[in-house]
């Protein structure tokens, strides 16, 4: 017996893309930061990684399935990602059970009380980021030092990150000619000898993973491109107006997790405007804000809180900056 | 330490003092007049706010009753003729009795007597599904099964049949507002007269395709044949060519159709079952019988003696 | 760079498996079923009746209206029933269904119509013989010709643009008919420049259809005014609105028609029918139609009378294939999906396209994932998930307001989403509300 015919609606076709694919294209595009963190931080980071990754998607089931009541949605991927990016914003000697509470605040409360995926106003990696940051400080601001060829579990000695150090030397009242002594070079910063998070390490293994994204078509170049564009010239002004004061704009670029950022926690699909005119202004705004913290405020690295900040303002972009209609000119062109 | 508490204390204390009297004044200069008799007539309606009565819900239903002259036209489905004598007797404005009426499904083709025989892939919705095609089975006038209807429905008062994929309505609940007639996209569902006893007598189909092509679709289908307009004592049926149509008004519900019927497609609701009184039928005649013996029997001793 | 259309647009599988088969003759069917309602606008009122006999091309159903067309008969025969038949929709409508008669040596005449280049007509006569053989718009949309070319003397129209482009996968009707036909759509346009004074023509055609674009070429050297475009190959660029934007710029404003900015648009098809009814008086009675399918043993292109079942269509290539799941009537892109291979072809109908089991299947939707593809893709510029939402709560007047009417319905972000949400089923609901809500209020 033959199956029956369907009949449906037009259109009959579908492009291959599916949302799993695109969380994937987004998971291979990690691999390359995530193998150099495990370079220079040993196992612990891929220790972290795992952790974060699994509590969140054992959060998610329980919550769905015994909170919620609904069908659990961990096979799509988002999960997933969620955890990695967690992961990668958080230091590598973190302890355990701080990961996990990051998860799930991260899942549970950033993600499924908004009402799952596509609903959810805030990126929920940040938010559990900002929550961690708050509520334990001293944890969160202790990093590691990177230590090339590292495979110890235990961690010898804690450091300052780039900015942090800036930012001290600043408050002390020495000069950027000074402080140049004490941090990475550009190269350093650039192959991720430096530490800090165990995402934001390498500059150059995450704009890799940033280009595969844009040529997949998973993200576009509008965000990134902006955000790093509007922080170097703002920055790159009042670096020229008193380069003593303020550090030149390929270290504010290369440092503090911006890449990782405007590549990866930016262009989150759920969070970042839909059109590309509104997809600027979401990039120019996080750009000043960010800029405005590191430069002005009492954090050294602000573009966890810059995005969060934004992404609040994502719908209100959504409804002005709306894409023009075919034919909306006033007067008809007649030649 | 206590000077800055009474300060406090005290500043908080006044900003409250002055708020309430801000306040006051802007209530009492502000103050909109509004009839009493309007929120005396909301009271008595039924606060379902369901739009039965074509005003967007009960307040402003209650406005329309005290400021319209002539009220004898509005009717709320919901509270029937109680409600409405109550309003008469507060307003003093005439108001008609209005019957009470039911929604009522005109079709039966459930999943069993009407298969499907393609399957739709898209939004589970009637408004939707109606518009993409005829539908999945054979017969492009009956219910589509995906629930329009029971959605709309705030009374509670319609549900899914797993079994036939047909919506059901509870009689007891149904207030007439008459959503689900609006909702269904091929008005299916008709508001036919109550009974005190519920009993329904209705042609569940719609289909006016000729009869073979409407039995091939459906096994309860109408086919037209007529009989049931050539029994009927009451000329209740409305027959166009291929369709036949109870009229609820005219029809004095004395089954004689729905017996006829080849297809069974008339329906009967909440009747007693009949095949009990065929036994009952026979058993008098024989005792007649017997009867009128012992009569004759008993005449005769009379003139033996 | 060749030129398109710059907002929106997806690149689906061409699949033009077709592209190489020669325009084969459908043997005449036994039996056509002719809706009277193929076109848009009024449907024609039948004036014929049972058991009366019809000759080829003889009026059965006459114009209802202006918007309206004649209908014609396909074969020599006889009126069995005026009956109600299930067409595309999936509901019944009525037909006019005319039995052929076997031996009237009409019906099997192949007609040789050789190309005729001198135009004698005038402008009123050639309208007219557009009118009277039930001309309309064979690119799909079925809009009665003679509405789209009665210009009022003021008109600003300087350009005629045709539109060979077939954007839709799968189809090759236009492309088949552009090779073999090249000399006789030439003449069909000069007769429509001489009939409305216009002075300069563009054919548009996509760039997948090289060898078309070279035969117009040749055709067309004699004539200075009329030159052909190759455009990119990007789906919708075949809908009108985008056609003219991506070949002479101008773009149609919002609720208004290609007459506004000085353009008229025609399939090649149209043209090339116009040129028969103009040069021989040919009513519209046979059309191109492309059978095709992965699956399908001898996919080719044929031409069919009006009226035939698509049964026969589908016989004629060998049959369904086994796991055929789905049966469309048209492109996979903007096409009906039918029950039943009883469906009659009808002026509109350019390809019937078998899907197997497994393309056939739609994937359950999930959440909005609000990645902007519907929005970037969108030719209209409009936004599908946010018009999705609105006519799925029941926000008419703010779809209406969101520009829903606009909405050309090409598919594009339904074609895109990730989550394979059904965009563009609730948008077509939210119009139809909208569309409904205006008229009552008008």
């Amino acid at each position: 017996m033959a199956d029956p015919i369907i009949i449906s609606a037009s259109p009959h076709i579908h492009s291959a893309r599916t949302s799993e694919k695109v969380m994937y294209d987004v998971l291979y595009a990690l691999i390359p930061a995530f193998l150099v963190s495990i370079y220079v931080f040993g196992i612990r980071a891929l220790v972290l990684t795992s952790v974060a990754v699994i509590s969140c998607i054992v959060f998610e089931y329980l919550i769905q399935k015994y909170l919620l009541k609904t069908e659990s949605t961990i096979t799509d991927g988002s999960a997933l990602i969620t955890g990695i990016l967690l992961a990668f914003n958080l230091p590598s000697n973190l302890p355990i059970w701080m990961i996990i509470v990051g998860a799930l605040i991260a899942i549970g409360v950033a993600k499924l009380s908004f009402g799952g995926l596509g609903y959810n106003i805030f990126n929920p990696a940040l938010v559990g980021r900002v929550f961690l940051l708050v509520c334990f400080p001293v944890q969160m601001t202790s990093w590691p030092t990177a230590v090339e060829n590292n495979w110890s579990l235990v961690d010898a000695v804690t450091g300052e990150t780039t900015l942090g150090i800036i930012k001290e030397g600043l408050m002390y009242g020495e000069t950027m000619s000074t402080i140049s002594e004490k941090i990475p070079s550009t190269m350093e910063l650039l192959l991720g000898i430096t530490s800090g998070s165990v995402g934001e390490m390498s500059a150059l293994a995450l704009l890799l993973g940033g280009v595969f994204l844009i040529v997949r078509k998973v993200i576009t170049w509008h965000i990134p491109a902006t955000i790093i564009v509007t922080m170097a010239v703002v920055t790159g002004v009042f670096w020229l107006v008193n380069p003593e004061q303020y550090a030149n704009p390929l270290i504010h670029i290369l440092s503090g997790g911006a890449i990782l950022g405007a590549f990866y926690m930016a262009t989150d699909l759920v969070t970042s405007p839909m059109t590309k005119k509104g997809m600027v202004i979401f990039a120019i705004g996080i750009a000043i804000i960010t800029v405005v913290i590191r430069l002005f405020g009492a954090y050294p690295e602000g573009i966890s809180f810059a995005i969060l900040i934004m992404n609040a303002f994502v719908p209100l972009i959504n409804k002005y900056f709306k894409p023009r209609r075919f034919g909306n000119q006033i007067k008809s062109k007649i030649v | 330490m206590s000077d800055s508490v009474l300060y406090s204390v005290f500043l908080l204390v006044s900003l409250g003092v002055i708020a309430a009297i801000v306040l006051y004044i802007v209530s009492k200069k502000f103050y909109v007049y509004e009839n009493p008799l309007i929120s005396e007539v909301d009271d008595i309606l039924p606060a379902a706010n369901c739009g039965g009565c074509g005003s967007p819900g009960c307040k402003a239903f209650a406005d329309k009753l005290v400021n319209t002259e002539d009220i004898s036209e509005l009717f709320c489905p919901v509270g029937g003729n109680e409600v409405m004598k109550q309003v008469s007797e507060i307003l003093g404005k005439e108001v008609t009795e209005k019957d009470p009426t039911v929604a009522v499904l005109l079709c039966q083709g459930g999943c069993e007597v009407r298969p499907k025989t393609t399957i739709y892939q898209g939004p589970r919705t009637c408004a939707i599904s109606a518009m993409v095609y005829g539908g999945e089975t054979d017969c492009q006038y009956g219910c589509l099964g995906d629930g329009d209807c029971v959605a709309v429905c705030d009374f509670d008062a319609m549900y899914m049949d797993k079994n036939t994929g047909l919506p059901v309505i509870d009689t007891d609940k149904c207030t007439s507002c008459e959503a689900c007639v609006k909702a269904c996209p091929r008005d299916i569902i008709e508001m036919r007269p109550l009974n005190k006893r519920d009993l329904k007598i209705f042609v569940g189909c719609l289909n006016q395709d000729k009869a073979g092509i409407a039995k091939k679709a459906c096994d309860v289908a109408c086919i037209g044949c007529s009989k049931c307009e050539d029994i009927c004592p009451k000329d209740a049926v409305i027959m166009t060519d291929t369709l036949a149509y109870i009229d609820p008004m005219v029809c004095t519900l004395c089954r004689k159709c729905v017996e006829v019927c080849p297809t069974h497609s008339i329906i009967e609701t909440n009747f007693p079952p009949k095949k009990v009184k065929k036994p009952k039928e026979e058993k008098p005649k024989r005792e007649k019988v017997a009867v009128v013996k012992a009569k004759v029997e008993s005449v005769n001793p009379k003139t033996d003696a | 760079m060749l030129k398109t259309f710059p907002k929106g647009g997806i690149h689906p599988e061409e699949n033009k498996i077709t592209s190489s088969k020669a325009i084969k003759r459908m043997p005449v069917p036994k039996v056509v079923y002719v809706p009277i309602a193929q076109h848009i606008g009024i449907p024609a009122e039948i004036i014929v009746d049972r058991k009366d006999k019809v000759e080829i091309g003889q009026v059965i159903a006459k114009s209802g209206g202006f918007v309206s067309s004649n209908i014609h008969s396909p074969v020599a025969g006889t009126v069995t029933k005026l009956d109600m038949i299930v067409d595309t929709s999936g509901y019944k409508k009525q037909c006019i269904v005319i039995r052929t008669d076997q031996k009237n040596e009409s019906n099997f005449e192949i007609p040789d119509f050789p190309l005729k280049k001198e135009i004698s007509m005038d402008q009123k006569n050639i309208l007219q013989h557009i009118t009277d053989c039930g001309i309309v718009g064979l690119g799909g949309a079925t809009f009665p010709s003679h509405v789209k070319l009665d210009l009022k003397n003021d008109n600003h129209v300087d350009c005629l643009i045709i539109n060979g482009v077939e954007c839709e996968p799968y189809l090759t009707a236009d492309h088949r008919l552009m090779l073999e036909k090249a000399d006789e759509i030439i003449v069909g346009i000069q007769i429509l420049m001489h009939a409305l004074h216009i002075n300069e023509a563009i054919i548009g055609i996509e760039n997948n259809k090289k060898d078309a674009i070279k035969v117009l070429k040749q055709a067309a050297k004699s004539d200075k005014r009329i030159k052909v475009a190759a455009l990119q190959v990007k789906y919708p660029q075949g809908s009108e609105k985008q056609l003219i934007k991506a070949i002479v710029q101008r773009e149609v404003p919002i609720g208004g028609l290609p007459m506004d900015v000085g353009v008229i648009v025609h399939n090649v098809g149209t043209i090339f029918a116009i040129y028969q009814a103009v040069q021989y008086d040919q009513p519209l009675i046979e059309r191109v139609v492309t059978v095709t399918g992965k699956k399908i043993e001898n996919a080719s292109n044929f031409w069919v009378r009006i009226g035939t079942p698509i049964k026969d269509l589908v016989e004629e290539v060998g049959g369904l294939p086994e796991g055929t799941r789905k049966i469309v009537n048209g492109g996979p892109m903007m096409g009906k999906a039918i029950k039943n291979t009883d469906v009659p072809v009808t002026k509109g109908t350019s390809g019937i396209l078998v899907i197997s089991e497994d393309e056939a299947s739609r994937q359950d939707p999930k959440n909005c994932i609000r990645c902007g593809q519907c929005v970037f893709v969108c030719p209209m510029g409009l936004e599908p998930h946010l018009l999705m939402n609105l006519s799925e709560k029941g926000m008419y007047e703010k779809a209406a307001y969101e520009d829903i009417m606009t909405c050309i319905e090409c598919g594009s972000c339904s074609y895109v989403c990730p989550s394979h949400r059904p965009l563009l089923d609730y948008i077509r609901f939210g119009k139809s509300i909208v569309k409904k809500i205006n008229t009552t209020k008008n």
